[in-house]
């Protein structure tokens, strides 16, 4: 068997084991990037000489009697914005180019202490702004599935490495869908963890009360044991939740009868592809055939979600992006004659038309007289979405919806309407508002051939019940797996 | 003259308000304290720190200030080099604490009420260099050791109508600062700083007039200054027929003026929202509790305790209460001690003790003489072991060698002689030599005493005890 077919669990085991080593993984891994990377353009940056060294070093533990971490010569793609110390961290954007990492982030850190292999950071929607990956600053991601597609985005990068098999594992970050909704594009597994489950500490920040580092895998089993690496309190992050992942991953295990699943309408709607919505109810079917218990439920504040999540987001990240000023790093005016012109030549050269848009929004809405009518406004909203869940999940345990309106749509199909690309998100963005774990998984093919992803929702720390539903599905009817 | 102060404290921390960088760096290389964090690398987070928290809420306690259940941090959003991540954390709509005072003793001995509106607490910026040296840059550098280091700002009502009662708050409020241990508060370093709002209001009117905020005002004496100077072009624009524009300006203690800085239409839109990367900060009642129970005495409190208790003089419970390391040595040299003592000890503390700091440019914590030491001195004048005339030598001797007080009156052969048989003797013997001095004292010529006192110190070699030998001669003529 291929290694570049092999599960990282698999991986992990064989190379703990004595049974593969570390290097060999690494090797097959970058082959196939050879193979396949001039047609996706999943990577930034590829570290292959750092992860030969660094598999030779997970070898030369286990030949020296240590105990290797679970993460053992498991190579793992992380998207660039996501700081690897030394290492070129640009965010797809010209305003970071050259600039590396000072230090290592926490979820980077601890992958590190379990063995992990980092094999390069791959493309995104610059600054993470984005449901299609052309946004990024230097070239744009294919979708391994049909090449003249987008992957999604925002981390498009990290879920076309992972499904074109050039990694088992990659990091995201999701900020209103950017790992469901490429997930679901490329046909393989991403999670958003609960907000406050994974440190952002070390992750570029685009909305802070939004962001969420998460997994791409192609398994549940694998999603699940990243989660398991990643995940956990952080000092440095004062907004991480003092949750273990081992709570949050409670109830992985096990059957799923009598779980309840709800239905949202508001999830339901026109708009929605037929081929679409009939792959994400069929496969409630099969959920229900395992046992689960299906029901009609509401969330009514849904159609808020979009435009206030268009609020929140640009505002955080005027603020956030604010840093990138030509003054202590990055790209700089050295032209320039005055202050202004510094700020002014450096951002205007560095930043993309749609981060600019963004900056501009939030800028708009956090100005003095109109905050209360926005950002102020925009919260309240956000508090209403959160009330929804709570009130649905004293009902069902999880909510199963489509992960996009559609399956990945054409290159340029969107890019020049911003409205339609931001409506790509309408069924991820609520799940961040409130706060709660989502994870969109494999559910079918479109007759073209294109993935399907099933989102499935559940209330706070939930990993652990969301990963059990997707994990029956996944034993069920495997996941499509791409030929070639 | 109606005037607002707006005080920045830099807080007595170990490291920065945000990150684990020393909150040292003044006066060190520049940028050798520094992290990610308060360089604002990408990717980082903002950690606040607790001893800051209890310092900045210690300050609010001892400023009569209510402290709120929950505060916020915000970000106030503007574009400096100085200012790493482009917005500084700061407070804006719920600050930590509210609504206190500092009772201010005017120079008329007056006292009054300076209501305090808001402390906040937030982050400082980094430094700009335009010269390395005496060279002039056509460039400038940033030094970020003092990026994210802790401040408090202290806003207080429009309350104080003289440049004098300002200097006044000011005095009072650094005094109550340092005492509470909540920072140096050293000026020249940067530690406190202010601002100031001004306006003038027609005698006997309650219509506040337009204000100007005067910034960069970096010493008492400035601000002293800067509001005379300010109320005089105020009254001058006024009295001319013109109107004050509310703006900010900028005091140039070089020229002795204010000068325009940005008019109120040119003001900053500081974008102010809730830093998403921070947490409420709630104020635990338990937590509050201890600290308050930890705050110590407060200057104006233990000047009236000193000179209610112990019956000190105004002016002595003025000097103990000066600085806190003598409040600290004067307490000590008490502790376990009877009320009786403190005012000989006050006055050895005050006359001797000073006069001799002052004159070797010593302070009190290198002081030879250890409050222990001072405490057996005057325990040797209370039981009349030595003269007051003694005590003085002793504690001289002491200052040089930092010998036992007790040890140095048998060195110096100083303790008194309180036998009445050998003081008997050297008073009849005295009586005996000067036969017209006893003859003038049994005549009722009383101002004769003091000869035949000195006959008997001259014989005693001064050992002699004063009352005693006193209370012998009048024995003796009887
Ligand atoms: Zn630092």
């Amino acid at each position: 068997m291929n290694h570049t077919e092999m599960t990282a669990v698999a991986i992990a085991d064989a190379v703990a084991s004595g049974k593969l080593s570390a290097v060999e993984v690494a090797k097959a891994h970058f082959e196939r990037v050879r193979a396949l990377e001039p047609k996706i353009k999943a990577f930034v940056t590829l570290l292959e000489e750092d992860a030969m060294k660094r598999a030779a070093a997970v070898d030369a533990k286990r030949a020296r009697g240590e105990k290797l971490g679970r993460l053992a010569g498991v190579p793992v793609a992380l998207k660039d914005n996501i700081l690897l110390e030394g290492v070129e961290t640009t965010c797809s954007s010209k305003i970071l180019k050259g600039y590396r990492a000072a230090y290592d982030a926490t979820v980077v850190e601890r992958m590190k202490a379990e063995d992990a292999v980092f094999i390069g950071k791959t493309n995104l929607d610059e600054f993470a702004m984005g449901s299609s990956t052309e946004n990024s600053a230097f070239f744009k991601t294919a979708n391994p599935w049909d090449t003249d597609r987008v992957p999604g985005g925002s981390s498009g990068g990290s879920a076309a490495a992972v499904a074109a098999r050039m990694a088992p594992l990659a990091l995201g970050s999701d900020t209103g869908g950017s790992i469901r909704q490429p997930a679901s594009f490329c046909g393989v597994v991403g999670l958003k963890p609960t907000y406050g489950l994974v440190s952002r500490f070390g992750l570029i920040a685009f909305a802070s009360s939004l962001d969420q580092i998460g997994p791409f895998a192609r398994t549940t089993e694998d999603a699940a044991l990243l989660l398991s690496v990643i995940g956990g309190h952080d000092a440095r992050d004062t907004t991480s939740s003092l949750k273990t992942p081992g709570e949050a991953l409670a109830g992985l295990k096990g059957q799923i009868k009598g779980l309840r699943i709800g239905l949202p309408k508001e999830y339901f709607i026109k708009g929605t592809d037929a081929e679409v919505e009939g792959a994400v109810l069929a496969a409630v079917e099969t959920l229900k055939k395992l046992g689960a218990v299906v029901k009609d439920v509401s969330l009514p504040h849904s159609s808020y979600a979009v435009g206030s999540y268009y609020i929140v987001a640009p505002s955080e990240a005027s603020s956030n992006l604010a840093r990138f000023d030509g003054i202590r790093y990055g790209l700089s005016s050295p032209e320039s004659k005055s202050l202004e012109e510094v700020y002014e030549a450096t951002r205007g050269a560095g930043f993309g038309p749609e981060v600019k848009r963004r900056i501009m929004l939030g800028t708009y809405a956090l100005s003095s007289g109109y905050y209360d009518a926005y950002y102020g406004k925009a919260q309240r909203v956000r508090t209403l979405i959160a009330r929804d869940f709570d009130d649905v999940f004293r009902e069902v345990d999880v909510l199963a919806t489509p992960t996009a309106p559609t399956a990945a749509f054409k290159f340029g199909e969107k890019v020049d309407d911003p409205l339609a690309m931001y409506l790509s998100d309408v069924f991820t963005i609520p799940s961040n508002m409130a706060g709660n774990a989502s994870i969109s998984i494999p559910c079918g093919l479109t007759r073209l051939g294109l993935p399907i992803g099933l989102q499935l929702i559940g209330p706070a720390f939930s990993e652990g019940t969301l990963l059990r539903a997707a994990g029956a599905l996944e034993n069920a009817s495997p996941f499509p797996k791409l030929n070639g | 003259m109606v005037v607002g102060l707006e005080v920045h404290c830099q807080l007595g921390t170990r490291t920065k308000l945000f990150c684990g960088c020393a909150n040292d760096g003044f006066g060190m290389t520049a940028n050798s304290r520094i992290c990610p964090v308060c360089t604002g690398q990408p990717g980082v987070l903002p950690v606040l720190n607790k001893r800051a928290v209890e310092l900045a809420f210690q300050a609010a306690l001892a400023l009569d200030c209510k402290l709120a259940a929950t505060s916020i941090f915000a970000r106030k959003n503007y574009f400096y080099p100085d200012l790493p991540k482009a917005y500084q954390i700061s407070q804006y709509e719920e600050p930590f604490s509210q609504h206190g005072g500092l009772d201010t003793k005017l120079p008329d001995g007056s006292r009054k009420r300076v209501r305090i509106h808001r402390i906040h607490l937030e982050e400082d910026a980094g430094k700009l260099l335009h010269e390395i040296g005496s060279e002039e840059l056509d460039y400038s550098l940033v030094d970020f050791n003092r990026s994210s280091v802790p401040l408090i700002e202290i806003v207080t009502e429009p309350d104080i109508r003289s440049s004098d009662e300002a200097y006044a708050y000011l005095t009072a409020l650094k005094e109550v600062l340092q005492f509470v241990g909540v920072s140096r508060c050293d000026m020249e370093k940067g530690e406190m700083r202010c601002d100031a709002n001004v306006s003038v209001m027609l005698a006997g009117s309650t219509k506040f007039g337009t204000r100007a905020e005067i910034k960069n005002v970096n010493s008492f004496k400035n601000v002293k200054d800067a509001l005379e100077y300010e109320y005089r072009r105020q009254i001058e624009i006024i009295e001319s027929g013109g109107t004050i524009k509310q703006e900010t300006r900028l005091w140039d203690a070089v020229n002795m003026r204010t000068e325009s800085m940005r008019s109120k239409e040119e003001a900053h839109d500081y974008r102010y929202f809730p830093d998403p990367d921070l947490v409420p900060l709630h104020a635990d009642p338990v937590w509050v509790a201890k600290l308050k129970a930890a705050l110590p005495e407060l200057p104006e409190a233990r000047r009236l305790r000193l000179a209610s208790t112990f019956a000190l003089s105004a002016y002595d419970a003025e000097v103990l209460t000066s600085e806190k390391t003598l409040s600290a040595y004067f307490d000590e040299a008490m502790s376990g001690r009877p009320k009786e003592f403190a005012k000989p000890l006050a006055n050895l503390i005050t006359t001797e003790l000073l006069g001799r700091l002052n004159k070797e440019g010593k302070s009190i914590a290198e002081s030879p003489v250890t409050p222990k030491m001072m405490a057996s001195l005057v325990e040797l004048t209370l039981n009349n072991t030595i003269s007051s005339k003694g005590a003085k030598e002793v504690f001289a001797k002491a200052f040089e060698t930092r010998e036992d007080p007790k040890v140095l009156v048998e060195k110096l052969g100083l303790s008194q002689v309180l036998d009445e048989g050998q003081v008997k003797g050297w008073v009849s013997e005295a009586l005996a030599a000067n036969p017209q001095a006893a003859a003038d004292l049994k005549s009722g010529k009383e101002a004769a005493a003091g000869r035949i006192v000195g006959a008997v110190m001259k014989l005693s070699k001064g050992k002699a005890n004063p009352a005693l030998v006193n209370k012998l001669i009048k024995e003796a003529v009887k």
